[in-house]
């Protein structure tokens, strides 16, 4: 039986000669272990859109997606009660001159369960930019489940940059849970990565974001999240990993405007000239919220190196094997 | 077998180590004892090449070690397990394991070597050696990472410290293990008794030499006494 992402190059393949620059775009942005053997991948839902058009859409009898009239982007409604359905909304750019902007909004039904991978891959051989702008818009009704996946990854030899600015829209109704698990993999030169979110009353939001950045490439990311409802839980994870001269900031803005919990952390490994920033702001608005934040910035410790060298590694293969597991 | 030849060592300068000579032969095991600061884990550390002698020789089966790195004396057959052990964000139990024994193992493998330690795969399998981990818990760890090692020289470095709850027994079990399996030689840096009990000789170190060695059964007295007057 074909995969969904097989079906979807087949399609691509149709209208594009370059496939196998598609091929491993995908392959790259949708690669996940856990996703891979999951019947959702061969019969699940999904939207493939290249070079600013839509290629394939597809719904189920749980999950509708349906074109925007009004913008570029799509409606994914997921039906109330969904016990697990996949949804697979990747984009891909094979060009340079070139500025995607997509308005992609996720109707989440009462109780149901969705697996949402997304992301973008950009190939550029350009001396022009290519752009992609994804405007995500989540609206999780109470007691949805939702984990989202989202890979970044840029490519090509050209003189273009590779861009992804994201922006994200959280509405998470009561006892709502999102996982969100983001990560850039390489070869994006500039991002700028925004995360709005509300929580009502027992509402979870778990975010895991991973980010590397290398030569001159830069890297910013925001969240801004309320806690509003009672028993609202927060959780986010950020590790970064900055070489060369890139840069990157990580800023967050978490309130707790009840009796809630919030958690950040902020972990980044240096090396060369990179640089890195941690803007983590907690305000407690309630006398019952509890917030924490942590943040830890240096280099790969030398004790670290050192333990498995005397596994038998040596410093590079040990700092490889550090670096693969903190992104992993 | 394991031997070394005049080895000293200064650091900031105090001389932590005067000439040291003691030769470890194969399936022998060696517990190293002595007061806080008199080089003992300075020792163990020259042994696996993380810190440098001035001056001296190492030995591995006749061949001259000296000079080799880190990762060339692990290959040669070396492990060592640290005094306080190194937590990693994002490498996992299973992964360290698998690092340590060269191979990707199966969950029973992992199992195997995680319960000669107390701890049950199920529970640690797939959990990142991070500080969510108690220090016994990381310290249970790191001795199992070096019995994956099946290696012919296993030098620990206090071994007993951190571990609260388990009972020496077990450790000791361990080392008994250890020197079946792999028919190799056990170094244990260690100030318990219990454990110095079952080491076929005690090397006592004071101010960076060696004040005694006693094999096993011998002058046992006499050297408890030693033991409590270098502790005044």
């Amino acid at each position: 039986m074909e995969s969904n992402k097989d079906s979807m190059l087949d399609k691509a393949e149709a209208r594009d000669s370059s496939n196998d620059v598609d091929v491993r775009l995908l392959d790259t942005i949708l690669a996940s272990k856990s996703l891979k053997d999951d019947k959702g991948l061969e019969t699940g839902a999904h939207s493939l859109r290249k070079n600013g058009l839509s290629v394939e859409l597809k719904s189920t009898p749980n999950v509708r997606i349906e074109k925007k009239e009004d913008h570029p982007g799509i409606d994914v409604f997921v039906r109330d009660d969904t016990p697990l359905e996949f949804v697979h909304v990747p984009v891909i750019i094979t060009k340079g001159g070139f500025d995607d902007v997509v308005y992609n909004d996720f109707h989440i039904g009462r109780n149901a369960h969705a697996i949402i991978v997304a992301g973008c891959g950009i190939h550029n051989d350009d001396a022009c930019n290519a752009q992609h702008d994804g405007i995500h818009r989540f609206f999780l009704d109470e007691g949805a489940d939702v984990q989202y996946v989202e890979n970044h990854y840029g490519e090509g030899e050209g003189s273009g940059e590779r861009i992804l600015n994201p922006e994200t829209d959280v509405h998470l109704g009561k006892g709502a849970v999102l996982r969100m698990e983001m990560v850039q993999i390489k070869g994006v030169d500039s991002t700028v990565r925004t995360t709005n979110a509300e929580l009502d009353d027992n509402a979870t939001l778990l975010v895991t974001e991973k980010i590397m950045t290398s030569q001159k490439q830069s890297a910013k990311t925001i969240f801004n999240v309320k806690l509003n409802g009672k028993d609202s839980k927060c959780q986010v994870t950020s590790r970064s990993y900055a070489i060369d001269d890139s840069s990157q900031k990580f800023i967050s803005n978490i309130e707790g405007n009840a009796k809630c919990f919030a958690h950040v952390e902020c972990d980044a490994i240096i090396r060369d000239h990179g640089k890195v920033t941690s803007e983590p702001a907690i305000t407690a608005n309630d006398v019952d919220a509890n917030m924490i934040h942590e943040a830890q910035i240096g280099k790969i410790a030398g004790e670290q190196l050192v333990k498995l060298m005397t596994l038998g590694l040596s410093e590079k293969e040990a700092e490889k094997e550090i670096i693969n597991g903190f992104l992993a | 077998m394991i031997e070394l030849k005049d080895i000293a060592i200064t650091k900031g300068g105090r001389q932590i180590l005067h000439d040291i000579n003691l030769r470890i032969p194969d399936n022998e095991f060696v517990a190293i004892t002595g007061p806080n600061g008199s080089g003992k884990s300075t020792l163990a550390k020259i042994m696996m090449g993380i810190e440098k002698p001035d001056s001296g020789m190492i030995l591995m089966n006749g061949k001259d070690i000296t000079d080799l790195t880190i990762p060339q004396r692990a290959a040669q057959g070396i492990a060592f397990a640290f005094q306080a052990p190194v937590s990693f964000k994002g490498i996992t139990v299973r992964r360290l394991m698998e690092l340590a024994s060269k191979k990707e193992l199966s969950k029973s493998e992992v199992c195997n070597y995680l319960s000669k330690v107390g701890l049950c795969a199920n529970n640690y399998l797939s959990r990142e050696v991070n500080s969510s981990l108690s220090g016994g818990e990381l310290k249970r760890i790191e001795i199992a990472s070096v019995l994956a090692r099946h290696a012919s020289v296993s030098i620990f470095d206090e071994p007993e410290a951190g571990i609260d709850l388990w009972s020496f027994k077990n450790l000791i079990d361990v080392f008994g293990e250890l020197r079946a399996e792999c028919n190799g030689s056990i170094v244990v840096i260690s100030h318990q008794e219990r454990i110095l009990n079952i080491a076929d000789r005690v090397v006592l170190l004071e101010d960076g030499t060696i004040k005694d060695v006693i094999k096993q059964g011998e002058k046992y007295s006499l050297f408890t006494d030693q033991i409590r007057c270098c502790k005044c």
